[in-house]
């Protein structure tokens, strides 16, 4: 590790200590459970926090409308399918302050009136099992003692990144394939057994608890307009720091390259494999938030001794294998997709092959069933618009 | 019906969503799902077989044919890529003298790829079995091996 770098990002204005600080369970739980479920759903709502999975939906909002869905019987789920390549924060986050998660997920249940709630780990995380569940465990003696009823249970992905998307996480927890649901309607009306169900991600849950604890205006002041707060960061690739660090979300790219990269940064993917490649001629005028390219967390730079063939090559492999198959869009489309870059790289297929393919990545996102189809064409159209002449020569 | 299935299904129950469980915890034991495990899963659950084979054959997780007694999965993903895991596969390859998706004539080792499972900072990774590996070199990738029976 390049210490004067890590001295220089822990002196960042923008850096952030809040997921990984200490917090008194006990005393959280207890101030928790003395609020009404309409102040915690307001406080949330005016914070402006947004999921960070990656998609971003208002958790405020989601949670309201859970409490808001008829019917006695809900649920709710944390996703910890953290499958995005180039994401590892919610591993860490799990390993590291697992009572945060599920005093966000009791908080949550609050809110919304339910009595269950689960976590889906990654069957690839399996090592933490028994620690995860010992902790389960010692929450629920808590939970006891303030005569909380609620209870967790945690249950086990078995690697299928698509289970990462929440209707079809529904779908593995059931029992089933895990094949995306048709939305909508949406887990918040019909999720888990029909029922009306919360899907949050791990790092939500904790800045929700954050949120709840010490109010919305220290929320607030970081980030901006669109991008609330505070976002754990993962980074990877060619950067002489790699690992975890909280940062203030609306940075601009440039900043982040300045912090991470290996003064050779020639582009950086952003939001992971199902993200957007942005080069190096647009550091200074992207931001890293809602208004900009929006990140689940995972950040990954490549030098110019990369090649951007070899690494759109890498996505769409991934994508292949990972496509659940159930709609023709997606299955076809991202064999199609390698199939046809390989065969423009021979030399097989002219140069001119590439539009027909950004043809087919423009239909996979709109006509896919759910979230991996539709996002393929992110990385495909980014990285074929700055990088064409790595792909084809 | 096989006794270890009779066992962890007294302890799930039969209910549809408690399927996926039932497999993990065989697979936890045997490594994969046997054709008479599935058919005894599909009479204990009330459906049928086809059905359960679909379920476990839509997880890459859970085989449905024998493997060796232990598994290891090298992440192929990018970051993994742009820090030499070939270096890492061919080193395995080399030492367990079999290909990749192959299986040791012992049965001792099975040596699959597998997408990204979240060691990008530390990379390359590997699991064996639960057990993660990070920053691998070849040399730390065999040593790995020395550890399983």
């Amino acid at each position: 590790m390049d210490n004067r770098k890590i001295n220089d990002i822990e002196k960042y204005k923008k850096r952030v200590h809040l997921m990984f600080s200490e917090l008194d369970i006990k005393a959280a739980l207890r101030e928790i459970n003395a609020l009404a479920p309409e102040l915690i759903i307001t406080e949330l709502i005016t914070s402006g926090l947004r999921g960070r999975g990656g998609a971003g939906f208002p958790t405020g909002k989601k949670w309201e409308m859970v409490s808001e869905a008829e019917g006695t019987e809900k649920y709710i789920v944390c996703n910890a399918d953290e499958g995005e390549p180039g994401t590892f924060k919610d591993r860490e986050i799990l390993q590291k302050q697992a009572a945060k998660v599920l005093l966000g997920m009791t908080a949550c249940s609050k809110a919304v009136g339910a009595r269950k709630g689960f976590i889906y780990l990654r069957g690839e995380y399996s090592y933490m099992r028994k620690d995860l569940s010992a902790q389960i465990e010692a929450f629920h003696k808590l939970l006891n003692d303030f005569k909380i009823d609620f209870s967790i249970e945690l249950r086990m992905g078995s690697g299928a990144y698509v289970c990462g998307e929440e209707t079809s996480l529904l779908e593995s927890l059931e029992g089933r394939r895990g094949e995306a649901r048709n939305k909508p309607p949406y887990p918040v009306t019909e999720g888990f057994m029909g029922k009306p169900t919360v899907v949050n991600n791990v790092e939500t849950l904790v800045y929700a608890v954050y949120i709840i604890l010490e109010g919305t205006d220290s929320f607030i002041q970081m980030g901006t307009k669109s991008s609330r707060g505070a976002k754990v960061f993962c980074v990877s690739g060619d950067t002489p720091v790699p690992g975890i660090y909280e940062l203030e979300l609306g940075m601009k790219l440039s900043d982040f390259v300045d912090l991470f990269g290996d003064d050779d940064t020639k582009a950086v993917q952003v939001g992971g494999v199902s993200g957007y490649c942005v080069p190096r001629k647009n550091f200074s005028k992207t931001i890293i938030g809602f208004e900009g390219v929006p990140t689940g967390g995972s950040m990954m730079l490549f030098n110019s001794s990369r090649s951007m063939y070899n690494v759109l090559h890498d996505y769409l492999e991934f994508f292949s294998e990972e496509s659940c198959g159930q709609c023709t869009p997606c299955r076809i489309g991202c064999q199609q997709l390698l199939k046809g870059i390989e065969q423009v790289k021979r030399g097989t297929k002219h140069s001119s092959y590439l539009d027909n393919l950004r043809e087919i990545a423009e239909t996979m996102s709109i006509a896919s069933k759910c979230g991996l189809g539709q996002s393929v064409a992110h990385p495909f159209i980014s990285t074929t618009d700055y990088f064409k002449e790595e792909i084809i020569y | 019906m096989n006794t270890d299935i009779q066992e962890i299904i007294s302890k799930t129950g039969t209910e549809r969503n408690r399927l996926l469980p039932v497999m993990q915890e065989v697979i936890s034991r045997n490594n994969y799902l046997s054709e008479t495990a599935m058919r005894d899963i599909a009479k204990a659950f009330d459906i049928s077989a086809a059905e359960v084979y679909g379920v476990a054959t839509f997880y890459s997780f859970i085989d449905v044919s024998r493997l060796g007694r232990n598994v290891i999965r090298i992440c192929k993903t990018i970051s993994c890529d742009l820090k030499g895991k070939t270096d890492i596969i061919n080193a395995i390859e080399k030492h367990l003298r079999i290909k990749l998706g192959e299986t040791t004539p012992d049965q001792k080792f099975t040596f699959l790829q597998t997408n990204c499972i979240g060691w990008c900072h530390q990379s390359p990774a590997m699991i064996i079995n639960d057990k993660v590996y990070t920053e691998l070199t070849p040399e730390k990738a065999i040593v790995a091996l020395e550890e399983w029976e």
